[in-house]
């Protein structure tokens, strides 16, 4: 796939980091306004999307190797899953850092607020850590698409074996 | 208090963060991901025992996620249950343990089964979120929670039954299963609403309590009851059965036989916990009969006339499927009567449930045969095999006890359930228990087809350099050997210790309500 | 009378889903009907939960008011489109894959397993 024209291009350049922005502050708002882990991460992996429709999937590839956002997927999930041990001494899942003070734990006063952004403990460490996941798997989702369009082409799919019959 | 009230949420958190971990195992070679696999798989299983141990113990054990502590189910005073909870009866534990035991021979088997392929990390880590799906779906006590497990476990299936991407078949199989299963899944999320709308509660014991017989409860019971028969592999939907059976990696089928167990589970929770004695007619419990009697024969003459080895085992447990149905069903009919439950009624839950069992590690044991058959031989086709006992002795010896156990040949241990099931659907209808007769007859015949011609005749030239399965698949094969010569010896043991708390807790609606909702109401 | 209008809607895509999924013989048609399903039973659980003239159910947003509508239906929503995401993720790469093998889409012709 050839890269589109050079206006296309700009404006994929300029937008792509716009949309990563409003994908953080989707994620790191999830617990005051609608939204949350997955939908800001699916915004900041239209990021992806972007990048690969303007360049092309080699230039996104010379980026960040499919690695990086297995890396990116994995640690998310670990986070999220330590979490819910972490609360395992009342209950799994259970919200240890809420009301307690420190980065997560700001006690929120009774009515009505216009929300503080340091509260509700694990619900906003899990929030980045869903967010984080759904970056990485939906950015790898998009380029192993992308992969599976290019094998029409030629027939390099890569170093896999096995899975021929 | 001790750690073992945390049980019932790490039956499921141990095998998510061996999904979870996978990738990270996979870092450090083949032989780290692989002591990962059997670690994991080891644990859970281990969680599962005592989880049920716990329950056999102490009652049904129920646990709140994230609440201050795990039995506070209904907070500051509200009469109905927030957060998510798991409620863990016997039927419940029982089916976890049978599932776990079902994983961890898969697993076995699969680490030299799968040694030809690339990506394994993620492998391990759809197997281990399939394991996750299946046990949450047993151990949920949420309507909602148990479409986000189904659908679990349908995710994870679907990859693994295509992992072999480079076969058309596979993907094919695949797509199909994907279909089915979706349509499925957003019939019970349709049901689900029609609950939530009715009583502002998806807990299966608040609404179970609040339950009135109306319109609305009907199109739901109606909605749930198709679906998962569909998941089951019930007759009238069963055609994603032999092609998903027969085209997933070996080890994977052995689970997948345990996850279609989830799905009859969920059916029959549904029936008895939720709808219980408000379930009214006996519309219900005659369809499930005759949805039984149907999977049971049309499973297994279509099994009679199949040439290839996995296909053919997969149209058995479409059969196989049939007995548990028309148990429970016969269950399910007698629900209401006292008099007739204690007749034959009870007798039919205890064959069904004693009968989910034998099936699960006799149908998980024949699988991972024509596995070892398929990685040895390098075919699957009966028309192509033969002569296979003299190269593989120990896998043939297995072959040979899982189809004596599914064809109910006396000793063994499909004969008693079976025979549990005779007795009791000839009180209620003769015929039921002449279908089941002239299944087993017919069953019997084909597997003696099976083993006379991949197994007995001479040595093929073909087949001369044809040697035994390496050692860890011996070792998954032989785990279920074991666990069906185990039931085989002790069949009373099994049915006072493990099948009859089980059947009892099904049938106690009011006590796996107030386990919930406080025994004061 | 209005206020059933939207499970009328609920009724029409999800017979629209079944049929597509039924009849229809391009694979990527099917998958349209399959996402209809599910946009179906996620409209049907956001109507459930809504109530005249609610606002948003989020605290701090939504000022003086008397009613909201239910948060409930709102999460299950969201839980079922991620689902969603990952289904139809994994259905169009199989039919990219079944493409791939078998140079077509339409299902008379992707029949390799029957009997």
């Amino acid at each position: 796939m050839n890269p589109l024209s050079v206006v296309v291009r700009t404006i994929c350049d300029v937008f792509a980091w716009f949309m990563g922005i409003y994908g953080i502050y989707i994620i790191i708002h999830g617990h005051l306004t609608p939204g949350g882990g997955f939908q800001g991460g699916a915004v900041v992996a239209t990021m992806a999307a972007f990048l690969l429709v303007s360049h092309g999937g080699k230039k996104l590839l010379s980026f960040a190797k499919p690695g990086f956002y297995s890396g990116i997927e994995t640690a998310g999930l670990l986070i999220f899953i330590t979490t819910g041990f972490l609360g395992l001494s009342a209950t799994f899942f259970y919200n240890f850092l809420a009301g307690r003070g420190g980065l997560f734990g700001a006690v929120v006063p009774i009515g009505p607020n216009s929300g503080i952004l340091n509260s509700a403990g694990t619900i906003s460490v899990m929030n980045m850590a869903v967010g984080l996941e759904v970056i990485g798997g939906l950015s790898l989702i998009l380029i192993y698409m992308f992969k599976g369009i290019r094998l029409f082409d030629d027939q390099t799919g890569g170093s896999e074996t096995g899975h021929d019959r | 208090m001790n750690w073992q009230i945390h049980l019932p949420a790490l039956v499921l958190a141990v095998p998510l963060l061996g999904a979870f971990a996978s990738p990270v195992a996979g870092l450090g070679g083949r032989a780290t991901r692989n002591a990962w696999m059997i670690f994991i798989s080891v644990l859970t299983t281990a969680v599962c025992i005592m989880l049920w141990q716990k329950v056999i113990a102490g009652g049904t054990a129920v646990y709140v996620m994230g609440a201050e502590a795990w039995n506070i189910t209904l907070p500051s005073g509200l009469s109905w249950p927030v957060r998510i909870i798991l409620e863990v009866d016997a039927f419940s534990a029982f089916m976890a343990v049978v599932g776990s035991i079902a994983a961890l021979a898969g697993a076995f088997f699969s680490l030299r089964f799968m040694d030809r392929f690339t990506g394994l990390e993620k492998f391990s880590a759809l197997y281990f979120l399939l394991v996750t799906g299946m046990l949450g779906m047993q151990l949920t006590g949420d309507l909602f929670n148990f479409f986000v497990f189904l659908e679990i476990a349908s995710v994870a299936s679907f990859g693994l039954i295509a992992f072999w991407r480079d076969r058309p078949e596979a993907v094919e199989a695949s797509f199909k299963y994907m279909v089915i299963s979706t349509i499925s899944a957003m019939f019970i999320l349709i049901a689900v609403g029609f609950f939530y709308g009715r009583y502002n509660a998806v807990n299966i014991a608040a609404v179970a309590r609040m339950l009135q017989m109306g319109y609305a409860e009907k199109i739901a019971l109606v909605f749930l009851v198709v679906s998962l028969a569909m998941k089951c592999g019930a007759v009238p939907m069963h055609m994603w059965t032999p092609d998903a059976y027969a085209e997933a990696p070996a080890g994977v089928t052995c689970l997948l036989v345990a996850v279609s167990q989830a799905s009859l589970y969920g059916l029959f929770r549904v029936c008895f916990s939720l709808y219980g004695a408000s379930l009214g007619s006996t519309v219900v419990p005659w369809t499930i009969i005759v949805m039984g009697v149907l999977s049971m024969f049309i499973g297994v003459t279509m099994a009679v006339i199949q040439k290839e080895i996995k296909r053919l085992m997969a149209y058995h447990s479409v059969s196989q499927i049939g007995y548990i149905l028309m148990a429970l069903g016969v269950g399910l009919l007698a629900l209401r009567d006292p008099q007739a439950m204690a007749d034959y009624g009870f007798t039919a839950m205890k064959g069904g449930i004693f009968h989910i069992i034998n099936y699960t590690m006799y149908k998980g044991l024949l699988f991972l045969t024509a596995g070892a058959v398929f990685y040895s031989a390098g075919s699957r086709n009966l028309n192509e095999l033969g002569g296979l006992a003299r190269v593989m002795p120990q896998t043939t010896f297995m072959f040979v006890i899982a189809a004596a156990a599914i064809a109910g040949l006396p000793p063994f241990n499909g004969f008693v359930s079976k025979l549990l099931i005779y007795q009791s659907t000839f009180a209620v209808y003769p015929l039921l228990a002449v279908a089941a007769l002239v299944t087993s007859v017919l069953t019997l015949a084909s597997f003696v087809k099976v083993f006379q011609t991949a197994f007995l005749g001479p040595a093929k030239k073909t087949y001369e350099n044809v040697t035994e399965v390496p050692a860890s698949m011996l070792l998954g094969m032989s785990l279920l050997t074991i666990v069906i010569i185990a039931l085989t010896l002790f069949p009373g043991w099994t049915l006072s210790h493990l099948v009859e708390p089980a059947a009892k807790a099904l049938v106690d609606q009011a006590g796996y309500i107030s386990a919930v909702m406080g025994g004061g109401l | 009378m209005t206020g059933n209008l939207p499970f009328l809607a609920v009724g029409i895509i999800f017979f629209m889903g079944m049929y597509a999924i039924l009849f229809e013989r391009n694979l990527i048609k099917i998958a349209i009907g399959i996402t209809l399903l599910e946009a179906s039973a996620n409209l049907f659980l956001i109507v459930l939960g809504y109530r005249t003239g609610g606002s948003i159910p989020v605290f701090t947003l939504a000022g003086e008011v008397r009613s909201m509508v239910l948060p409930t239906p709102q999460a299950l929503t969201l839980t079922a489109i991620v689902i969603g995401l990952a289904t139809s993720a994994l259905l169009l790469s199989l039919i990219m894959l079944l493409y791939r093998h078998y140079g077509t889409l339409d299902v008379r012709e992707i029949r390799r397993l029957r009997g």
